[in-house]
């Protein structure tokens, strides 16, 4: 076969190297830099409590479906208690509940949200007895 | 040769496809023995229950709008319902009304004075069959097994079809964000945000903990509330000894408020 010229043999490998460079910048940029997960303040209150509604990893993991199934029992079936695994009862309630123990939900919930780039839309109407007093 | 290759080995992919299948079977049995009990839901111990809930309204205890806003006040606040001067933004749960204008089918030039200028304490009427409900596309209202026609806020999706179907202007919407024009919030109980429908709730989140409607409990005897499906309440005993009538009996929609004229 006959050898082909390329021509502009330079050009192109440094238009190249130069695209490849702006392709990756972003990963460059942050590397070595992942954002730490954020320290969660627990309040005085949840310490004094020691336990959350659920063991501490049901709740980092499923805490919204958790939310999700209260709501829907309250306002749908006007069941308000919860009884958790090991028997304890909680007044199934966003604000007078988990607010209450969480009484920092600056320093919890938001924090933990701002990391992981969730911004819930509850507090439009949901009370921060915090916030508002 | 070839042929019996392939044989096999779709064989071979048939029996793994089973076990893929039999997994989430297996996981079942294996957590079903676990030590952690399951959790569960109730209603709370006090919680008052009817098969139909309902409100005797007796007009006659009233005067003037002054012997209304206790009842008024006490509902809106508790609630979290602004206070919105411009009357097309406005949110009401319980308001007042004249004769002519909630009866309107039942009216006449030549009423009696006292019912002519008399207010009239108007809500939503939790009805048997209620046209909101049926209009609402996403079930954001809805009817509970005790009668209470109820707003999910969770749902709504702020279409304004139940205000459409609702006979008695019973619901509002709000056009703006509510919580500047709320004085005093009351923490217990959630505000509502720009874009949703809202409505009296017959004090759902009373009920839940043994309470009687905030505005029964201020009325000072002049509002009953109890159920219809007992005929021993209070309300029945109200409506078995007075004339008492409904706002637009016609519709069929079966409001569950009653008034003593
Ligand atoms: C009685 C007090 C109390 C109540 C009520 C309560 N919590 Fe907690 N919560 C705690 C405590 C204490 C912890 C830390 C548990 C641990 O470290 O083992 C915790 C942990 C958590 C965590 C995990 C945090 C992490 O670091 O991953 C989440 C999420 C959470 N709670 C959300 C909620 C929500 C949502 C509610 C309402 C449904 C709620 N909590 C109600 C006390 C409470
Ligand atoms: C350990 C981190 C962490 C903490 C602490 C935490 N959350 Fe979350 N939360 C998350 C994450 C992550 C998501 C998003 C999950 C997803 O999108 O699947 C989330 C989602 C939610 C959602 C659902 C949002 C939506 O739009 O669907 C609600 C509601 C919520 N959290 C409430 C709370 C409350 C209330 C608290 C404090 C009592 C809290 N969370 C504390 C991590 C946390
Ligand atoms: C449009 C207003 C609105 C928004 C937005 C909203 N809620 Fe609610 N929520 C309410 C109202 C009103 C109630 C009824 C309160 C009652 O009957 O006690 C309620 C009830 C609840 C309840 C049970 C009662 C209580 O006191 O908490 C839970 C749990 C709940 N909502 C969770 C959520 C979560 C989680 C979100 C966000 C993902 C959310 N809500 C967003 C208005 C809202």
């Amino acid at each position: 076969m006959p050898k082909k010229k390329m021509y502009d043999r330079g050009k192109v490998f440094a238009g190249l190297a130069v695209f490849v460079v702006l392709l990756i910048f972003p990963f460059l940029l942050n590397l070595g830099k992942a954002a730490p997960a954020p320290e969660l303040k627990l309040s005085d209150k949840a310490k004094a409590a020691k336990e959350c509604v659920e063991s501490k990893a049901y709740m980092t993991a499923n805490h919204m479906q958790l939310l999700n199934e209260w709501r829907e029992t309250v306002v749908r079936n006007a069941q308000r208690v919860y009884v958790n695994s090991s028997g304890k009862k909680f007044e199934m309630s966003l604000s007078n509940t988990c607010l209450d123990c969480h009484t920092e939900k600056a320093e919890f919930c938001d924090k933990c949200h701002n990391y992981a780039a969730v911004t819930p839309y509850c507090w439009d109407c949901h009370v921060d007895p915090k916030e508002t007093m | 040769m070839e042929e019996s290759s392939r044989r096999t080995f779709l064989k071979l992919a048939g029996f793994s496809a089973l076990g893929l299948g039999a997994k989430p079977v297996l996981d079942a049995f294996a957590s079903s023995g676990g030590v952690q009990s399951k959790p569960m839901v109730m209603k709370g111990e006090k919680a008052l229950q009817a098969k139909r809930w309902a409100l005797v309204i007796d007009t006659r205890k009233f005067k003037s709008e002054k012997d209304l806003e206790p009842m008024i006040e006490v509902c809106h606040k508790i609630h979290n319902v602004p206070k919105l001067e411009n009357k097309r933004h406005e949110i009401k749960w319980l308001w007042t009304e004249e004769f002519k204008h909630i009866f309107s089918s039942q009216t006449h030039d030549f009423l009696d004075e006292r019912v002519k200028d008399l207010p009239f304490l108007t809500l939503c009427n939790h009805c048997e069959k209620p046209a909101c409900v049926r209009a609402c596309p996403t079930k954001a209202t809805f009817k509970r097994a005790d009668g209470i026609v109820l707003m999910d806020f969770h749902r709504c999706i702020g279409c304004r079809f139940c205000m459409a179907a609702c006979p008695y202007g019973s619901r509002s919407f709000n056009f703006r964000d509510p919580r500047p024009f709320i004085k005093e919030t009351n923490l217990k109980f959630p505000t509502r945000m720009k874009g949703v429908v809202e409505k009296c709730n017959f004090c759902a989140e009373r009920l839940a903990v043994g309470k009687i409607p905030a505005c029964v409990e201020v009325s000072k005897g002049a509002l009953a509330f109890g159920d219809l499906g007992d005929s021993k309440s209070k309300v029945r005993e109200l409506l078995s000894s007075n004339f008492t009538i409904r706002r637009k009996p016609a519709l069929g929609a079966g409001p569950s408020v009653f008034y003593i004229v």
